[in-house]
């Protein structure tokens, strides 16, 4: 897979920090970040999932040209069966070796990981695929190892079960 | 402020709130700052006229991003050296979700005192909607 460059910018921490509720001022106040153990502005720890915004085929983004599967007229914009979504997310795991902060330009490569599969009640068969991403920085340090495990189900979950 | 391995024993818990009465508008914030539009999160035709569920649902990576709120109040900023978890149930708008460390384990490693926490993170209903395991450096 393609390796991604991944900028870490303040203006995308305090978003993000925002979007998960966290009003922790080391993720969006210079000032008195400075003051804190950090030293400065950090990101929040799953702030690495944002890479996702820095890879140009992520398929997850709708794109001009191209049919989204997401709904318009119709609720689904792609015709006959619809597009699998990717499936669901199973598991995410990090290790860090440091903490990211604005100005880091991270390298961002992911290697497939194992494969397996189990039988759910409340699913159907269910197919787990393993990716790992590796985060280095801006003088090839590795930051951040990501092991993220996807999902891929038989049948919706079942609510009921 | 960082936490001190001498004020510490297993089976210690912190525990917050992590959302309540979670928001469309939130699904949707996140779905923005992180990039993943999947439309099973933020588009509730799609997500009931042809994907088959009840209604639009949280990324896993929120409710991750929520639990990760809890544990870095508890442990200082920059503190954490794994946080690896496993989405176990959905989470819905409307849910509120509380997040619970518990001490697990007080080591040392190369020097540097840690601590290994368990973690889960439960609905409303007691429902358990992510479970994992995190790792902190500590002061002495």
């Amino acid at each position: 897979m393609a390796k991604i460059t991944f900028p870490v910018e303040g203006t995308h921490i305090m978003m993000f920090a925002r979007a998960v509720g966290d009003t922790n001022p080391v993720y969006h106040d210079g000032e008195a970040a400075k003051k804190t153990e950090a030293g400065g502005v950090i990101a929040p720890p799953t702030f690495p999932q944002a890479v996702a915004q820095f890879d140009p085929e992520y398929h997850l983004r709708p794109k001009p040209g191209q049919q989204w599967f997401g709904s318009a007229k119709e609720p689904s914009g792609v015709e006959g069966k619809a597009q699998s979504s990717g499936g669901l997310h199973a598991e995410q795991h990090y290790e860090y070796h440091r903490h990211l902060r604005p100005g880091d330009v991270l390298t961002a490569e992911t290697k497939p990981g194992k494969s397996w599969e189990k039988q759910s009640q409340r699913a159907g068969k269910l197919v787990f695929r393993e990716r790992i991403t590796e985060y280095r920085d801006q003088k090839g340090e590795l930051v951040i190892t990501a092991r993220g495990v996807g999902v891929t189900t038989e049948r919706p979950v079942d609510q009921k079960k | 402020m960082a936490l001190k391995a001498s004020r510490l024993k297993v089976g210690d818990t912190h525990k917050e709130r992590v959302v309540e009465n979670l928001s469309r508008t939130q699904i949707v914030q996140y779905a923005g700052v992180s990039g993943d539009y999947n439309p099973l999160h933020t588009d509730e035709v799609y997500t009931t006229k042809v994907a088959g569920y009840p209604t639009v649902f949280a990324h896993g990576m929120l409710t991750m991003g929520l639990t990760g709120k809890m544990l870095t109040n508890y442990v200082g900023d920059g503190r954490l050296t794994k946080f690896g978890v496993r989405f176990t149930n959905q989470v819905w708008p409307g849910d509120t979700l509380d997040s619970i460390a518990t001490v697990a384990a007080l080591r040392q490693e190369a020097g540097q005192q840690l601590v290994d926490l368990t973690v889960s993170t439960v609905n409303q209903d007691g429902r358990e909607v992510m479970n994992g395991t995190a790792t902190a450096r500590l002061d002495p």
